[in-house]
């Protein structure tokens, strides 16, 4: 293995308690070679200043709790290797976020947007479980599967121009788990997601920078899904325009 | 706040807890209380699958047989009987609920092999099954708003008035005060506590939360020696690789690249590499014991081979396998093997607990890792965990529903005490000046654990593990608390947890020592064999005015008779 690097974090530091502005403050750090950008924030929290808040917790990409934005970027800061990086590296708090502390942000918002799309299997008539499961062929769950990929780590938040001036879009993750329902063989709530996609704030609001899908770490492509779903949306509508008693 | 129930944990057995309550009952309301966003729970971190018999040469019978040899016969047979009846139905509405489980090219779900499992009845959607079943159930859950979340809210203490339990006191973390929750059932699925140890697959909120609440409110924890480590975890991190990829044909191997399952004899028979995870845990650090190790930057490891399975089929069954070694191994597993050893994954153990998922106490109940309902015994078989968060979640919240309809409400005066009492405890703990630091009791802990408490144990290193324990918990109100802000304070939350752990090692440590065989993952070098004459039960530790206090319980036999344990 090569050689520790001392490396300078600069970390966006705010206490409502405490503080009128954000400030930032430098720690010089002895990064192992091996170190994600979180290992780096751990290590200024138990050895160099415990009063230091981040979220983390499975280290492995997936509970989605540590994105933060590094030298400016939205990140998954338990994936991002802190090799690749200069000397000074900057971690501040997610933009488009208001924030808590630190480099803690208010997800509130986020888990009103998730449940307004519906994010669970509608059907006229529920399966009974003495039925057994509903069948599914591959290819189907093909049609779907990326857009389930979803972590809620807000990244695409972030990233999204659209969020950052006119913070009550739905945004990516929220359209994308929609449209993945949508997109579901078991689902019958593509209409009424239909409605609210054809809403204010929604799909429509969409500029297609493709922001979200570039620093997406799970690879949904909540682009793709946006865009599919502004598409079905217009179907949706024409269909019950023609055929108001239902088209599908 | 005022709910009907009040369930501790978001993860899958909350989750499925808090919506069989709202199913059973279109009146009640739970409040679902959890220190993170469920989303962000460790259930996310399982990979492998979830067992459940779904196939015509499989039988519930054999399914139940599997779980009691592989509990090395200290499971519960009732428990396990009405486990694999349930397994099915609870994975079957799953999918009714949306979880994306992998596919037959007829459109049934498709199930893997699994250690220690006859055939393969492990359900699974490619090796993201931990993180697909919590999506699916928090969204599902999202339907229901007599669901009332508060996250971001850490329990520190049960409110316990007349006997029974009314409730629980909060940390709300973004704002600093302590909250109370009112109900007339408590439910604690707050996982396990693999952050006692040092090397470990669980993500770093897995700090026995529940395990300590109940402990300290004078409730037993049960057969708390028996800590899993899992065979396959990638070295310095523990990122746990799943024993899907054995399941899906990986192989292991020692530095001159032999197979050891299949060439030595381990016990594991012709099962080989699906062996179950005690028994190959012990092989590996055997094969490093012998000198046939791998010799890496974190200690030796020895190897797991996926290389013969090509890329197609471990990108359609293994992605995030794929992923993991890349990015935290540096090695991709299509050309080379990962490097691999056995780590801290789950607890056995819990708040003892019966079939209804109700302790001893009153109106407090639990149900996933952070219960012993002995489902698993001395020794939990891969995917059955995941299926065990559903079928006595569900079972437990109905349980918890049942005994509130016939509960009353405490003493106001007595719980208005013991919240005043609380805050007092916090705001004291805030901004706390001490001769410790936190990460670095904290860290001499997990090493203690490590050194008495690991795949390998014997009596001198078990005490002396106990005995550390106990100085550590002295240590421990000398620990400093620098940040005093109310405002998200982890600083505090971290001194909490810390203390939640002790008391769990403590559990750990002293039931350890006390259980002179070898059995499961309990392993003694000074007492190889496994003893039906003299350990053939549970043990129970509570918490006595001073220390630990070990006691036992009978386990539930039944059909399946005790016999040596080889496969």
């Amino acid at each position: 293995m090569s050689e520790v690097r001392k490396r300078r974090f600069v970390v966006t530091r705010f206490d409502p308690d405490r503080d009128a502005e954000p400030r930032s403050q430098s720690y010089e750090v002895p990064c192992q070679p091996d170190w994600k950008v979180l290992d780096a924030l751990n290590y200024i929290k138990d050895e160099l200043d415990p009063t230091l808040s981040h979220r983390w917790s499975c280290r492995m990409a997936v509970c989605g709790s540590c994105g933060m934005n590094v030298d400016g970027k939205p990140t998954l800061t338990c994936k991002q290797a802190v090799d690749g990086y200069g000397d000074q590296i900057e971690v501040e708090p997610l933009s488009n976020f208001p924030v808590i502390r630190d480099l803690v942000v208010e997800l509130e918002g986020f888990l009103e947007k998730l449940q307004h799309v519906k994010p669970w299997i509608v059907r006229a008539k529920e399966a009974a479980v003495e039925e057994g499961p509903l069948r599914q062929s591959p290819e189907e769950l093909e049609r779907f599967k990326q857009f389930s990929y979803c972590i809620n780590c807000m990244l695409c938040y972030a990233a999204c121009p659209v969020v950052a001036n006119e913070p009550e879009f739905l945004g990516p993750a929220a359209i994308a788990l929609g449209h993945r329902y949508n997109l579901d063989s078991r689902d019958e709530g593509a209409h009424e997601r239909s409605e609210i996609f054809r809403g204010e704030g929604t799909v429509f609001s969409c500029s297609y920078a493709n922001e979200c899908s570039e620093v997406c770490p799970k690879h949904v492509d909540p682009a793709a899904a946006i865009n599919q779903a502004k598409f079905e949306a217009v179907i949706d509508w024409a269909t019950h325009l023609v055929l108001p008693r239902g088209g599908r | 706040m005022r709910h009907d129930i009040v369930i501790v944990g978001g993860g899958a057995a909350g989750l499925r807890a808090a919506i069989a309550v709202v199913n059973a009952d279109p009146t009640v309301s739970v409040a679902l209380v959890s220190k993170v966003y469920p989303m962000r729970s460790h259930t996310v971190s399982a990979e492998g699958g979830a067992a459940a018999v779904a196939r015509s040469d499989d039988s519930l019978e054999m399914h139940g047989f599997d779980t009691v040899k592989g509990s090395d016969f200290l499971g519960d047979q009732d428990v396990i009987t009405y486990f694999v009846e349930q397994a099915p139905k609870e994975l079957t509405r799953l999918e009714h609920w949306g979880c994306p489980w992998s596919r037959n090219e007829d459109g049934t779900v498709a199930t893997r092999a699994f250690g220690g499992m006859t055939t393969k009845r492990t359900w699974y959607a490619a090796d993201k099954v931990g993180f697909h079943m919590l999506h699916t159930l928090f969204q599902h859950s999202l339907r229901f708003d007599r669901i009332v979340r508060y996250d971001e809210l850490f329990v520190t203490r049960l409110l316990v008035d007349g006997g029974q339990v009314r409730g629980v006191l909060a940390l709300d973390v973004r704002s600093g005060e302590v909250r109370a929750f009112l109900g007339r059932a408590v439910v604690l699925c707050t996982g396990g506590a693999g952050k006692i140890f040092p090397f470990t697959t669980n993500g770093n909120i897995k700090t026995g939360d529940g395990m300590a609440l109940a402990y300290r409110a004078g409730v037993a924890l049960k057969d708390m020696e028996f800590v899993q480590y899992h065979p396959t975890g990638l070295p310095g991190t523990g990122i746990l690789i799943t024993e899907a990829a054995r399941g899906e044909g990986g192989t292991v191997k020692n530095a001159d690249g032999e197979r050891f399952l299949v060439t030595r004899d381990y016990g594991v028979g012709t099962k080989a590499e699906l062996g179950p995870r005690d028994m190959i845990s012990r092989a590996i650090i055997q094969e490093i014991e012998a000198g046939r190790g791998v010799k890496g930057p974190y200690g030796e490891h020895v190897h797991l081979d996926l290389t013969h399975l090509g890329e197609a089929h471990i990108d359609a069954k293994l992605p995030m396998v794929r992923e993991l070694s890349t990015i935290y191994a540096g090695v991709d597993p299509v050309h080379r093997p990962i490097p691999i050893r056995p780590v801290v994954h789950y607890m056995m153990g819990g708040v003892d607990v019966d079939i209804d998922g109700a302790a001893e106490l009153p109106g407090l109940f639990a149900a996933g890792e952070a219960a012993c309902v002995s489902l698993n015994g001395a020794n939990r078989l891969g995917s059955n965990s995941l299926t065990e968060c559903l079928v006595f979640g569900a079972r437990t919240g109905e349980a918890a529903l049942r005994f509130a309809r016939g509960s009353s409400e405490g003493s106001e005066a007595a719980l208005v005490r013991q919240a005043e009492e609380e805050d007092a405890r916090l705001a004291a703990l805030r901004g706390r000046r001490g001769s410790e630091k936190l990460s670095q009791v904290r860290t001499e802990m997990q090493r203690a654990m490590e050194r008495g408490c690991g795949v390998y144990r014997e009596a001198g290193t078990m005490q002396e593990t106990v005995r550390e324990i106990a100085r550590l918990k002295q240590r421990q109100d000398q620990v400093a608390v620098a940040d005093a802000s109310r405002v998200f304070n982890t600083e505090l939350v971290a001194a909490l947890e810390l203390e939640n752990m002790l008391d769990v090692a403590e559990s750990v440590a002293v039931s350890a020592a006390h259980r002179n065989e070898s059995r499961g993952a309990h392993t003694r070098r000074d007492a190889p064999r496994r003893d039906d004459q003299n350990f053939l039960y549970h043990t129970l530790c509570h918490r006595g005015a001073d220390g630990p206090r070990l006691g036992r319980k009978a386990v539930a036999l039944g059909r399946w008779i005790p016999e040596e344990r080889k496969y």
